[in-house]
């Protein structure tokens, strides 16, 4: 319950936090909501040196039009995502999937940025991420970088975030218009997602124009379900056709088998829940 | 060690103290507020649960360097200078939202904030928006009625709280 | 009798509770809040092994950290005895020594090899690294039915073996029924019967009260006095047994149990974590603090059920029940707790239910595992017992092709038939399951929803619909001292209660019991404003401190109201016998011409009366009272019941079930329960929701996993899974009133209630939702994952289910 001790500092710009990062080194870690991190450190799973708040850069937070890209700093809270109008006009899926993470005072807490960059498998909005192909812009000591979510995921709690760097928002491109839908699937309220699926679809005459599906908790990384998407497109949108499209959501997945769910039942759900979810995202 | 300025429950404290002190730590061990209470290690139980600037956090789960500049509001605060109780804190009395009383601090600041977010919730609204503190005496039957309750006497004193 | 109009009966009355204000306003006094001067806190290092030998601890570098004041290991306690199990149920029952702060070898994760004091938590949290222990490993046990077929090791050598007794009770041999094994035989070659054998798990729960255990000694109270503050059920039964096992003189010791933040069983405990700190404080001569956290809580605290429950019964196929057969494995854990070896033995009297069973036949062996002890966790014995015959009758009734309430009414005790004796030994003193059964029915619309689940059926919906039903009854009040002691339990079960009647009109009631949520103070307090005739608000309940309470044996079981409860009527009858005395005094009447009633006591045919109050202070002058009668109502009384009280009642449960994914989804939740009568009905309640939340989610829900080596997997609140108001229904609920006899108040224990009947009443929904897919059994908790299998698996049986028509049908 009482972490390890270590030493803080809360910059007030991305320079300061970045070369606070660089004097850190490996034994520096990011403090973004705190909401996963602070109970990692309570239960001593991790003992960083140096935390470093990102939580009074005011040019981390909030949610901005750039030309026809909708970005999100990193440090916007789960609760401005939701409430915020272009999130809500431009990015459904994230309103959508963001009301159901955690709690609401984890939402009150917890920021886009922070929960991306823990790379949590069962976390809910990867998913989110890979299906829109949001950009992660990242700052470093060289400079910024962008990387597509679908690369920035690389493993179990790991991303592409080198050691120095930090991520600062997050861009999309608008999905005005889609339809979106966020299945998550857990045994309580409080469990983190047995398997959940996002999807975004645009439905015109009763056919499928475009659609991005993402699997959460099916691999070491959210998972974009382009075989779903694939058979998807053109088709109807009707009940049949929908879940017969989602049977290829367990294509290129890679589930863990553990005591709350064999590997055949996720990979069961994921079809399952995609079809809930596309048809749910049509309307 | 790192120094704070925090306001609680009206108060403004300052102190020193060590960057991995979390805010409940401060609330209880630094400023004496022993109504607020610490019942998992995980951010699952929520009974640690506290106003911060106005909202519900969970005290567990935040830094008491955190807290620097901001105000917070525990379950000690919540009732009038004359001890005249919070409509939410009624209404849990009236209800038998309590039994054992552990989960209560936090349930009653939870709620608190539940009805600043949505003022006239459904049963499932306020199940939902309780979802992150945990109870193990009530069952959560006479809890969602006390939600219920506070909701309706709010709205008859005209949100003036 | 006087004209005055008589004041609204406080039982009965939806009274809030006295005990709110301090907890809603956060004036709490939970033991972890507690601070003394120069306290020290306390952390423990713990055996991150399942059994192991310690062959080296070092605490050189925690002796130097920053802030520690000392650094104790096993054998630095010589004063330290072993652990005492008050419950030897058998003469060879074989028990283990279990040392609070072990020597030489740990026998489950979380056991405490090392205890660090501190200025302060933190610093004693970070000296826990620094103690570096050594351990060399030994074989994990962790498989109940290895444990007990010998193929285990052993993991106690000295005892030889990892059982550590059985306990057997048969009909046939006391006299109260037929012989079991006799009527099952038959039953196999007799056409008209059926047999029917299952198996079942009691999973392992864990209690999961929300305030960890805590406890502060201060070891220099005047007069050589210690004083315990602790989050525990039973400050009396820790006195006497910190005495018996510690050998700290009786006199010294005073415990406190301030608010207690739930206990459900959890905390009916003498700890490893109280003594280490009375020892350290001793030791140090200063006060000392120890509060877990949610993960030592989940790792270290007892844990319950945990069972293997192999039952065959045999009935006729018009469904009367003729033989019933039990066999329990039960899991320890690593030591024997408190009352451990007693709880499944509990359920020894229960398996019987409701019915008329003609012959029983129960046995029980208790083996040792290396994972944390089991001791009482809300019902004790008696929710594995209601399990397994609850699920049992829905077994025989789909056998049979019969309705299960119809085969349950055509076992069940008629309500004309009480007191009934049952085969079990036990009278039940009152009941009426009819009436409670047709008030469930009623407010569940049965048969509207077997319509829909027919057509649910019919059209392959995905969303199934199921109905599970349980009849229940339990013993509780525990307990007749003369049954205890039959069962070789360690103590008695009376209680304790005394009332001062102060000069002001205040009624001070002391009560042995130690309440803990439960809404005693509230609850009592109406009792004695009735019995009086005071005011309720002039009623004072003291509770849970040994100087002030220093007579009791505390709160579980149940026992609280129908035990506790009764002994403070004996005293408040006791001070309206003396103060009859000088109210006649007083009124210059004989006593035999006095009444007494609402609270004034009145000369027979005159409107000549005086008010209790008015004797309370008129022996606090002193001035007029009668020759040789003492200047006080004070007065004490012991109550020892004759029986146990029997409440019961129906639950029905209508369940969801998503046959895609295997979600359960309670639709619709009716208990009508039978409590007897109610002393207050927001109180009770209270209780059935909290003992329903329970029931369902040991059902759907919790479950304490130990991997092959020994290692807890559900060590927190994040993989032990306790429902939030999301995923609970909302429940419908409703009484009955059949007084028990065995009490002047006619009431009945409800704590445990809404726990025992649950949980089948879920089970049985799921199953019924489900058996048309070929699924005989589930088992618990009902995860999707492994609801979703059964679908799939369509064929399996029911655990080592084998079921057979008897003869040649």
């Amino acid at each position: 319950m009482i972490p390890a001790s270590f030493d803080y500092t809360a910059p007030t710009t991305l320079a300061d936090a970045l070369a606070a990062l660089a004097q850190g080194g490996d034994d520096a870690k990011i403090l973004a909501g705190g909401q996963s991190l602070l109970p990692v450190l309570k239960l001593r799973m991790a003992a960083p040196g140096l935390l470093i708040d990102l939580g009074k850069i005011d040019e981390l937070r909030g949610v901005r039009m750039e030309g026809d890209t909708i970005v999100v700093g990193a440090m916007t809270t789960h609760h401005d995502v939701i409430a915020d109008p272009l999130v809500r006009e431009h990015l459904s899926l994230l309103a959508k999937t963001t009301e159901q993470v955690a709690d609401a005072q984890v939402r009150y807490r917890g920021t886009l940025g922070g929960a991306l960059a823990h790379a949590d498998p069962a976390g809910d909005l990867g998913a989110v991420a890979v299906a829109l192909d949001a950009q992660m812009r990242i700052a470093g000591p060289n400079g910024s970088r962008s990387v597509p979510a679908s690369q920035f995921f690389t493993d179990y709690f790991t991303t592409a975030l080198a050691e120095n760097e930090i991520l600062t928002g997050i861009a999309f491109d608008s999905f005005a218009g889609w339809g979106a839908h966020y299945e998550k699937f857990h045994t309580v309220s409080q469990a983190w997602s047995t398997v959940a699926v996002a999807a975004a679809v645009l439905v015109a005459g009763g056919t499928v124009t475009a659609a991005r599906v993402a699997l959460t908790n099916m691999g070491p990384t959210p998972i974009r379900a382009r075989g779903v998407e694939a058979a998807l497109i053109d088709g109807p949108a009707s009940d049949d056709a929908v879940r017969a499209a989602a049977l290829a959501a367990t294509q290129g997945t890679a589930p863990v088998d553990d005591a709350t769910a064999p590997a055949a039942y996720r990979s069961h759900l994921a079809q399952v829940l995609t079809g809930r979810a596309v048809l749910a995202a049509a309307g | 060690m790192a120094k704070i300025t925090v306001a609680v429950d009206g108060t403004t404290y300052q102190d020193e103290v060590e960057p991995r002190m979390l805010l409940v730590q401060y609330l209880r061990e630094k400023v004496g507020k022993t109504g607020t209470l610490v019942g998992c290690d995980t951010s699952n139980c929520g009974a640690c649960t506290v106003l911060f600037d106005g909202v519900s956090v969970k005290s567990c789960s935040v830094l008491a360097v955190q807290a620097d500049g901001h105000e917070v509001t525990t379950i000690e605060g919540l009732a009038g200078i004359n001890g005249e109780l919070h409509p939410v804190q009624q209404a849990f009395h009236d209800k038998h939202a309590l039994q054992c009383g552990y989960c209560t601090p936090g349930m009653i600041m939870r709620s608190v904030s539940l009805l600043k977010e949505n003022p006239h919730p459904t049963e499932a609204e306020i199940r939902e928006g309780l979802n992150g503190n945990l109870c193990r005496c009530t069952g959560y039957q006479n809890i969602v009625a006390a939600v219920q309750q506070a909701a309706d006497a709010l709205a008859t004193a005209g949100g003036a709280r | 009798m006087t004209t005055t109009e008589a004041p609204p009966a406080e039982i009965g009355r939806p009274r809030t509770r006295k005990e709110d204000q301090h907890l809603i306003t956060g004036h709490s006094t939970f033991t972890d809040s507690m601070v003394l001067p120069g306290m020290v806190h306390l952390a423990m290092v713990r055996s991150p092994l399942a059994h192991a030998t310690i062959t080296s601890i070092d605490t050189t570098a925690a002796r130097k950290a920053p802030g520690v004041v000392g650094v104790w290991t096993g054998r630095d306690f010589p004063e330290q005895g072993g652990l005492a199990c008050a419950w030897p149920i058998t003469p060879d029952m074989k028990s283990p020594v279990h040392l609070p702060v072990p020597t030489d070898t740990v026998n489950h994760v979380g056991e405490i090899v090392a205890v660090i004091a501190a200025r302060t938590k933190a610093e004693a949290v970070d000296a826990v690294e620094l103690v570096d222990v050594q351990y060399s490993e030994l074989p994990v046990v962790t498989d109940l039915a290895a444990a007990r077929d010998g193929s285990a090791p052993v993991i106690h050598g000295d005892l030889g073996t990892n059982v550590s007794a059985t306990w057997v009770f048969d009909s046939g041999a006391a006299g109260t029924g037929g012989d079991a094994s006799a009527a099952i035989e038959a039953a196999r070659s007799d056409p008209d019967q059926i047999v029917v054998e299952r198996t079942f798990r009691q999973q392992r729960l864990i209690p999961a009260y929300m305030e960890p255990r805590s406890t502060v000694c201060d070891p220099n109270g005047a007069g050589d006095q210690i004083t315990i503050w602790s989050a525990t059920q039973i400050p009396h039964i820790l006195r006497t047994m910190l005495t018996l096992s510690q050998g700290i003189p009786e006199g010294k010791l005073r415990i406190i149990a301030p608010d207690v933040g739930g206990g459900f069983g959890g905390k009916l405990e003498v700890t490893p974590e109280e003594v280490a700190t009375i020892m350290v404080a001793r030791q140090l001569g200063k006060p000392a603090k120890y509060t877990e956290t949610r993960s030592e809580t989940m790792m270290a605290a007892h844990h319950g059920r945990d069972q293997i429950q192999h039952l065959t019964m045999s009935a006729r196929k018009d469904g009367t029940i003729t033989g019933f057969d039990v066999d329990l494995t039960a899991n320890m854990g690593a030591y024997l707790a408190l009352v451990g070896p007693g709880v499944p033995i509990l359920g020894a009297f229960m398996y019987n239910a409701i019915y008329k069973i003609p012959a029983y036949r129960f046995s029980c062996t208790n083996v040792f595992t290396n994972e944390v002890m089991t001791d009482a966790y809300r019902g004790a014995g008696r929710p594995e017992a209601t399990f397994a015959i609850e699920r049992m009758m829905d077994e025989l009734a789909t056998e049979l092709g019969m309705d299960p309430i119809e085969v349950r009414r055509r076992n069940w005790i008629r309500h004309e038939e009480f007191p009934f004796t049952t085969v079990a030994g036990l009278t039940y003193d009152s009941g009426n399951y009819e009436e409670a059964t047709d008030k469930a029915l009623r407010h569940f619309g049965y048969d509207d929803l077997r319509a829909e689940q027919q057509r649910r059926r019919e059209s392959g919906d995905r969303i199934q619909l199921g109905i599970g039903t349980s009849t229940f009854t339990e013993m509780c009040g525990l307990a007749p001292s003369r049954v205890l002691g039959s069962l070789s339990y360690g103590a008695g079960g009376w209680e304790a209660a005394s009332i001062r009647m102060l000069p002001t009109g205040v009624v001070e009631v002391v009560t042995g019991i130690s309440p803990h949520g439960q809404g005693h103070v509230t609850g009592f307090s109406q009792i004695v404003a009735d019995r009086l005739g005071v005011p309720f608000e002039n009623v004072k309940i003291l509770h849970g401190d040994t100087n002030i309470s220093a007579k009791g044996l505390d709160t579980y079981g149940s026992r609280s109201l129908a035990v506790g409860g009764i002994a403070v009527v004996k005293a408040a009858d006791k001070v309206i016998a003396k103060a009859k005395t000088i109210a006649a005094h007083l009124l210059e009447a004989s006593e035999d011409d006095i009444d007494f009633a609402h609270g004034s006591f009145t000369v027979r045919g005159t409107e000549s009366s005086v008010t209790i109050g008015d004797i309370a202070l008129a022996t606090f002058t002193g001035h007029n009272l009668p020759d040789g009668v003492e200047s006080s109502l004070d007065s004490e009384a012991v109550f020892d019941p004759e029986n146990f009280s029997f409440p019961h009642g129906t639950h029905l449960c209508a369940a969801e079930v998503d046959t895609e994914t295997g979600k359960v989804t309670i639709r619709k939740y009716v208990a009508v329960d039978d409590v007897g009568v109610v002393i207050n009905p927001l109180l009770v309640d209270g209780q059935v929701h909290g003992g329903l939340a329970q029931g369902i989610a040991q059902a759907l829900y919790e479950e304490a996993q130990y991997s092959a080596d020994g290692q807890l997997t559900s060590g927190t609140f994040v993989d032990y899974l306790v429902p939030s108001a999301v995923d609970l229904p909302d429940y419908i609920t409703d009484k009955t009133i059949t007084p028990s006899t065995s009490n002047p108040l006619g009431v009945k224990g409800v704590g445990e209630a809404g726990t025992i009947a649950s949980t089948p009443a879920v089970v049985n929904a799921v199953l019924d939702a489900v058996r048309q897919f070929g699924v005989a059994d589930i088992p618990m908790p009902m995860t999707p994952a492994r609801v979703w299998q059964a679908i799939q698996d369509g064929s399996t049986a029911a655990g080592s289910n084998s079921s057979s028509t008897g003869g040649a049908a």
